[in-house]
């Protein structure tokens, strides 16, 4: 295998790692930039994969997997909006909370429903998502360079995985372009002047934290019934957390966003290629190092790489006019 | 009765046990500048805030031109054509000019075609208010005025008929806030109604046409400022007639207590501060630090308190020498005779959530007097704070109350009764009377005083002009980080003000 087939297939298996990362991370994009802290991505997220495994795997039906995905993401950023928004709660905790109820109760619930130990039923065909070809790839395929990468890199994915990426100029416009999205980055950096203006913090909050859980309940549909056929417990795997540090690493800028998770993804399919292989001068390194590997480097990067990363202002603060 | 912009009929308002507004009767009348005065916790800002729909009032009835109307929320408000200034400047600070204007009146849900037109609109007020400032610029990028300027462009944007601005001066240099009155003498000229919030007498009497005092909750008075005087009105805001004039006899300066030679400060990023200051403070006498906040005063005095490290330079304090750009010990400045009454008292003077007799211990608690053994010893601390709170008239008079229950005024009664009975060689006092009423300034004004009459050496910092120059026996302006300037207090306010303004100093240093 020559050194740039090697590399397709590597890219290949980022974009597929980095979706779920992209939704999340833009989720938390939303939310953040509303001044909500959402440290319970990871928790919606699997929500959204057990919820929609289960429900495509009784109806048989790809999408209403998606729509119980989403309904039951936004339900559990309702619950962290009342928490931290209406109740001014402490949002940490609010999202620590989710994310332990969550992990909890998917198995719980899929073990009644179920009995497979905390899975749902494999998903068939109809049931999950299917990979689209791009027109014009097979024919193409062969022509040098241009080939492999249409028709191997950018064509044969699902279709949430193009919707993942179209979302990233999409939230882009949203924030950057449109009255709903001045207003959000406002309330996010100074919600006194957004109340003086004469709108609603508590409302604005509230749709910051339901856009999220929206796309929330695309990543986890993504997990459930596309990347795998059917839900596994605990299947996230801290993916929500990534995403969390993604979105730090970026600045919560959009197209930075987009630009991290595929740097995590990329480490993450690297990691998974390198399993088994022995490396130059070092020779075999254990599996569970090579698993470790992006985490470490989240850390690394983290910690020394990305220089002052400012969050909104008025980030984690709950509003309150009344003295 | 058609010439009333605004009237408030039995306005009411609790928040728990605060009576904050005890039923508020006031006439706002059309295309006049009205005054609002008060001490700190009168209830001025309540009153406004109702006004702007931020609060509801429990009780009572508002009326604009001669309609009631319910003012719910800030949208109401705005509706109904009233707009306001905030003391704490309501602006998204990575955002640009145009984005905050446009701000909740976007017109469109996509922007493109409101910044249009808010563009076009923001020239136009511009234009006819003479208020310029860059639409593109980022606001944290703008000087305070500016800043206050694009509040003022928010609010007519909104079509505002009737301005409410909130202490609008406290953040402004002299030349900012004349020119601030002059904007506010052609909105009136626009036929704009004014009210002007304030506890500064100077200005009410310099541009409002008539003035309201409040006092603990009430409006105890409305005169029309032609006819009423700056004497009068202190005495209805405190209820008793108060000195405003600072007494004071002649120093006699002695040995020098403090010497800053070439003293240079940086911050975190960097920034260089405060830059080659050096002066003397001697014995007997005040020396004022007089510049618009922001100019390194703050730094100098926490350089020189040994809580911020210095870059170089150095400081004898007695003739010793204070290891300033090394190893900080406030503690040992403490022993060695420097007193020092932080600018921000909240943060760094009192832990707030001590009760009173702690925080009048607070850095003197391993003084022998407060201990018995490794414990400290109770009830000799709460007999000192007794004695404290006798002397300084700290009121409610009750050591082991809450210090975060006491008022302002008397929460820096307790910073400098424990500060000053220490009997140092040297006090620096950051902002003396910020937040503080005038009955208390009086007070503080006269002990700071009594402190040099003492022979004690005193270093003044504040950004209220009045306050270093009816104080200071010699005053250094600061700008951009350097002593700019040296003047005797009977130096004009003008001239003062262009120093202050970075004006006149460059000319000066050029020289």
């Amino acid at each position: 295998m020559d050194f740039f087939h090697v590399l397709v297939v590597l890219l290949e298996s980022t974009i597929r790692v980095s979706v779920p990362l992209v939704f999340a991370a833009l989720a938390g994009l939303f939310t953040e930039r509303a001044g909500v802290f959402d440290i319970g991505l990871e928790g919606k997220m699997l929500g959204a994969a057990f919820a929609a495994g289960a429900v495509a795997a009784v109806t048989q039906s790809v999408w209403m997997g998606l729509l119980a995905a989403i309904l039951i993401s936004i339900l559990l950023s309702l619950v962290h909006g009342y928490a931290s928004i209406t109740q001014r709660g402490n949002q940490i905790v609010s999202g620590v909370a989710i994310n332990f109820i969550v992990a909890g109760s998917t198995v719980i619930l899929g073990e009644a429903w179920f009995r497979q130990g905390g899975r749902t039923p494999a998903l068939a065909e109809g049931a999950r998502f299917q990979t689209i070809n791009l027109p014009g790839a097979d024919t193409i395929r062969d022509v040098p360079v241009l080939g492999p990468i249409y028709a191997d890199l950018l064509s044969g994915h699902f279709l949430l995985t193009y919707l993942a990426f179209a979302m990233v100029p999409a939230s882009w416009w949203i924030l950057y372009r449109t009255r709903f999205g001045l207003r959000l980055r406002a309330v996010g950096e100074n919600p006194g002047a957004v109340d003086t203006a004469g709108i609603s913090v508590i409302w604005l909050r509230y749709r910051a934290v339901i856009c999220c859980g929206i796309l929330c309940g695309f990543a986890g549909a993504y997990l459930s019934l596309a990347m795998t056929a059917g839900f596994v417990k605990g299947m996230t795997a801290g993916k929500g957390y990534i995403a969390l540090a993604a979105l730090i690493f970026a600045k919560w800028r959009p197209k930075n966003v987009m630009f991290a998770c595929l740097l995590f993804g990329f480490l993450d399919a690297l990691a998974i290629r390198l399993q088994g292989t022995p490396l130059p001068l070092i020779g075999q390194v254990p599996v569970q190092l090579m698993q470790a590997l992006p985490y470490i480097l989240t850390v690394i990067l983290l910690a020394g790489f990305i220089g002052k990363a400012i969050p909104p202002k008025a980030g984690g603060v709950p509003y309150v006019k009344e003295r | 009765m058609d010439n009333i912009a605004i009237e408030l009929r039995g306005i009411d308002k609790s928040f728990g046990p605060v009576h904050a507004n005890k039923d508020i009767n006031l006439k706002v009348r059309k295309g006049t500048i009205h005054g609002i005065i008060g001490e700190n916790g009168a209830g001025k800002s309540t009153l406004m805030s109702i006004l702007y729909g931020f609060y509801q009032a429990d009780n009572g009835e508002i009326l604009v031109d001669g309609k009631p109307v319910s003012i719910r929320d800030p949208n109401t408000a705005i509706s109904v054509g009233i707009g306001m200034v905030h003391q704490h400047f309501m602006l998204v600070e990575n955002f640009t000019v145009l984005e905050n204007v446009m701000l909740g009146a976007e017109d469109s849900q996509i922007l493109n075609k409101g910044i249009a037109k808010a563009r076009q609109e923001l020239k136009r007020l511009e234009k006819e208010y003479a208020l310029e400032v860059n639409p593109d610029a980022l606001i944290e990028e703008l000087p305070v005025g500016l800043q206050q300027r694009v509040e003022i462009l928010k609010a007519l944007y909104r079509r505002a008929d009737i301005l409410i601005l909130d202490e609008p001066t406290g953040v402004l240099t002299p030349a900012e806030a004349d020119h601030l009155f002059r904007i506010l003498g052609q909105l009136k000229a626009q036929g704009k109604t004014i009210i002007l919030i304030t506890h500064k007498l100077r200005e009410i009497m310099a541009i409002t046409d008539e003035v309201s005092v409040m006092r603990r909750g009430e409006m105890v008075a409305t005169r029309t400022t032609r006819e009423t005087s700056v004497e009068e009105l202190a005495e209805l805001m405190v209820g008793r007639r108060v000195l405003l004039r600072v007494e004071k006899g002649e120093a006699s300066p002695g040995d020098v207590k403090l010497a800053v030679q070439g003293l240079t400060v940086k911050d975190s990023r960097g920034v260089t501060m405060v830059d080659d200051v050096s002066f003397e403070v001697r014995a007997g006498e005040i020396v004022g630090i007089a510049g618009v906040a922001g100019n390194g005063q703050s730094e100098l005095l926490e350089a020189i308190a040994g809580i911020r490290k210095a870059t170089s330079g150095t400081v004898l304090l007695n003739g010793r020498s204070v290891d300033v750009t090394g190893h900080r010990d406030p503690a040992e400045l403490r022993a060695r005779g420097l007193a020092h009454v932080p600018e921000d008292r909240h943060h760094v003077g009192l832990v707030l959530k001590f009760e009173e007799s702690e925080n009048a211990i607070l850095g003197y608690h391993n003084d022998p007097r407060y201990l018995k053994g490794v414990f400290l010893d109770i009830d000799a601390i709460r007999k000192d704070a007794e004695e404290k709170i006798a002397k300084y008239d700290i009121r409610p008079p009750n050591a082991r109350l809450k210090t975060a229950n006491f008022s302002g005024g008397n929460q820096q009664k307790i910073v400098l009764a424990r500060e000053m009975e220490r009997g140092p060689d040297v006090l620096i006092i950051g902002q003396p009377t910020r937040g503080v009423d005038v009955g208390a300034i009086e007070f503080i004004h006269k002990r700071i005083i009594e402190m040099r009459d003492q022979g004690k050496a005193v270093l003044l910092v504040s950004v209220e002009l009045d306050e270093i120059r009816s104080l200071s026996d010699r005053i250094l302006v600061m700008f951009a980080g350097r002593v700019v300037g040296e003047r005797s207090p009977e130096a004009t306010e003008g001239e003062l003000g262009l120093l202050m303004a970075g004006v006149e100093g460059r000319k000066e240093a050029a020289e």
